[in-house]
């Protein structure tokens, strides 16, 4: 009995996918769009504009400990570019932290930092820059040039000179060449991705409701999860073929590589996907129509563009925004998808960002289910 | 299979409200099986609404009601699986085909057996068969009318839910969806048709008028028409004179329906005199015209019934 109800389930449940992937290729205009709007974008946001940054989460590794050391670090931290988040000792600390991607920025002072100083002709700083964020490269430049000097216009170290700029190293890891579409096709796929899962799925959603074919639907033996799950899966396998077309475009024009497991990126893909469900979901119950769909994905669309990390760096952001970003699903696969693409981070890596998005997605799921539920009444 | 005799639909104090509006006030049904029930009433008057309730899709605010001896509060799903609903809007997939949209349907109802042999069946019955491939958004009122009618009795179901079914389609059409009605309830299904046809409503077994939410008449359409609150006088030959305004301005008649050179007037049963006051009346204004008291037609019925001071308002 139990089995022959769950044949039944699944049954109709395979119906309702039929149907949509049906409607959905006799819809051209929204097939095209499927594989047309992730081609438009990569070609669009191949050139991303650069701001100033502030606050970048830095990790200091002062090897020198000495006063001028310590003193040098607070020239740096005078200038509100980076803030320093972590001290260590270890490089292999220090080379998690930034994997991680918990630190932007890595500042390395020498043992022998006042000598080189002095009279070497080697760096005497070296600075680690995430690459795989769009600008830090050029924030870090930034500080290269900032003239270190103290509050009496002599710095104890440079003898009254000014510190050279070329004499601090500055290393781009991850991205060496800082080429901005190694920054924007990993953050492509999530921008990509929150549009056909949010405008798409809560569209079809609503489609059903403003033809009239909801209220035939409610009148048959199909639950209202059938129902879901069933418009819902064609989406999901959408996603992942979007999600491949970018890939596959990135590495073909602009040699975008996948450093990391090609195994995590899609399993850290589905996890997203399933967020952004719950929030395509969570729209369809607002809107009365395909039109006001339409206009609340967009109202999602937009925070998730400019403040995701997407296109400004995260950190550059006021706390404001910042707190608002952290709502946003997008942040926090922007962390994980750059790691695992650029950086070569392992998924369990990102377990703070991928329990977020369940956090995300569990939040959306009870709000979205207990409201559909009131609509059938 | 509910044989004829037995009651399909029961129904207590069942009330719809949406806010402050009552959109079904307190309504009573008893409906036996293997019939056609109508439910005449004007747009707006909670037809719609009490369908819905009694498929499951809306709540009831108050009062109770069956299916099939179930509930439609907490067996809703037992009970679709046993009827068949078609809302007044065309609700298929408009940029399916016909035989699309059919096999969907067999799918949600996990139709057993030789599926493909059903639907054929279903193309027979209803002339779908040139339609095939032909995607349901590109089809007549007609057409579309037979779909969903044929999408609607694929799992043969037992109760039949029609919302105003015959509103977009032709004459033609009408009477050849009512000849499968009849077919339909021929076969042991229970139909519920809701109309504001007068000529529709005539043909039910059972009829209930509706207005304002409330059941104001019920009963077979003969009983209903012989047994209506008021005389009616036909008038030939006061076409184009002043005779409907004058007629109006008496206090017992309740109605003045013309009708091609002839007038009707419901004038209220109570006035014994009625005939000989109308003929003084004409005669005094020189109409030269021929009164005659006449049978009852249902919407004549209706007018009575849905009268502003029987609905208990001025």
């Amino acid at each position: 009995m139990a089995a022959n109800k769950f044949t039944a389930a699944v049954r109709r449940l395979r119906a309702v996918a039929t149907k949509e992937v049906r409607q959905l290729s006799r819809d051209r205009v929204t097939f095209g769009m499927i594989v047309g709007v992730p081609l438009m974008q990569i070609i669009l946001f191949g050139y991303a504009i650069n701001y100033d940054v502030r606050n970048l989460a830095t990790v200091v590794q002062d090897e020198a400990n000495s006063s001028m050391s310590r003193e040098f670090i607070a020239q740096l931290k005078a200038t509100q570019v980076i803030h320093v988040s972590y001290t260590t000792n270890s490089s292999d600390e220090l080379a998690r932290l930034m994997r991680e991607g918990r630190a932007s920025m890595a500042v390395v002072i020498p043992r022998d930092f006042e000598r080189r100083l002095q009279s070497d002709t080697r760096p005497v700083v070296q600075i680690l820059v995430d690459g795989s964020q769009p600008q830090l490269a050029v924030v870090a430049g930034g500080i290269a040039a900032v003239p270190l000097l103290t509050r009496h216009g002599e710095g104890p170290y440079s003898g009254g000179k000014r510190m050279t700029p070329r004499r601090i190293e500055i290393r781009t890891l991850y991205n060496p060449e800082k080429r901005t579409a190694v920054q924007i096709v990993p953050a492509l796929i999530g921008v990509i991705l929150t549009m056909t899962m949010v405008l798409f799925t809560s569209g079809a959603i609503v489609r059903e409701r403003e033809r009239g074919n909801l209220e035939l639907l409610i009148a048959t033996p199909l639950s209202s999860l059938e129902l879901m799950v069933g418009k819902l899966l064609p989406y999901v396998v959408i996603g992942l073929i979007q999600t491949t077309i970018i890939l596959i475009v990135g590495a073909w024009l602009f040699s975008v590589p996948v450093v990391g497991r090609l195994v995590d990126l899609y399993a850290a893909a589905l996890m997203f996907i399933a967020a952004t469900l719950g929030l395509g979901l969570f729209v369809s119950t607002l809107a009365q129509t395909q039109f006001q769909a339409f206009q609340l994905a967009f109202l999602t669309l937009l925070p998730s563009i400019l403040l995701s990390g997407f296109m400004f760096p995260f950190e550059g952001m006021p706390v404001a925004a910042q707190w608002l970003a952290e709502l946003l699903p997008l942040t926090h696969f922007n962390v994980i998808i750059r790691g695992i693409m650029l950086r070569g981070a392992d998924l369990p890596e990102a377990w703070l960002q991928l329990t977020k998005l369940a956090g995300f997605l569990t939040v959306m799921l009870i709000v979205a289910v207990v409201r559909f539920k009131k609509r059938l009444d | 299979m509910n044989g004829t005799g037995q009651t399909a639909i029961t129904a207590r104090q069942l009330t719809r409200k949406f806010g402050d509006k009552v959109a079904v006030d307190h309504i009573d049904l008893d409906i036996p099986s293997g019939r056609i029930y109508g439910f005449l009433g004007p747009n707006g008057s909670g037809k719609s609404t009490t369908l819905r309730m009694l498929c499951g899709m809306l709540l009831p605010s108050e009062g109770h009601a069956e299916v099939f001896g179930l509930s439609v509060v907490n067996d809703a799903e037992a009970i679709r699986r046993r009827l068949g609903y078609m809302p007044q809007k065309f609700s298929l997939w408009e940029d399916l085909t016909c035989d699309e949209n059919l096999s969907f349907m067999a799918e949600l109802y996990g139709l057993e057996g030789d599926v493909e042999a059903r639907i054929a069946e279903q193309r027979i019955t209803y002339n779908l068969d040139g339609l095939r491939k032909q995607r349901a958004g590109t089809m007549s009122g007609g057409q579309k009318q037979r779909l969903a009618l044929a999408a609607a009795t694929l799992h043969a179901p037992e109760l039949l839910l029609l919302d105003e079914p015959t509103s977009a389609v032709d004459p033609q059409s009408r009477r050849d969806f009512w000849e499968r009605l009849f077919q339909l309830a021929d076969g042991g299904a229970t139909i519920l048709v809701s109309t504001h046809y007068m000529d529709e409503a005539e043909r039910c077994h059972g009829l209930a008028i509706i207005a304002e939410g409330r059941m104001v008449a019920e009963g077979t359409p003969r009983a209903l028409m012989a047994g209506v609150e008021a005389h009616i006088y036909e008038i030939e030959g006061a076409d184009g004179s002043e005779a409907p305004r004058l007629i109006r301005e008496l206090s017992w008649v309740h109605g003045v329906t013309q009708l091609g050179i002839r007038l009707r007037v419901l004038a209220d049963p109570s006035v014994k005199d009625a005939e000989a006051q109308l003929r003084a009346l004409l005669k005094q204004h020189d109409i030269d015209a021929r009164v005659e008291l006449t049978d009852a037609s249902l919407e004549d019925v209706f007018v009575v019934a849905t009268r502003p001071e029987k609905l208990g308002r001025k």
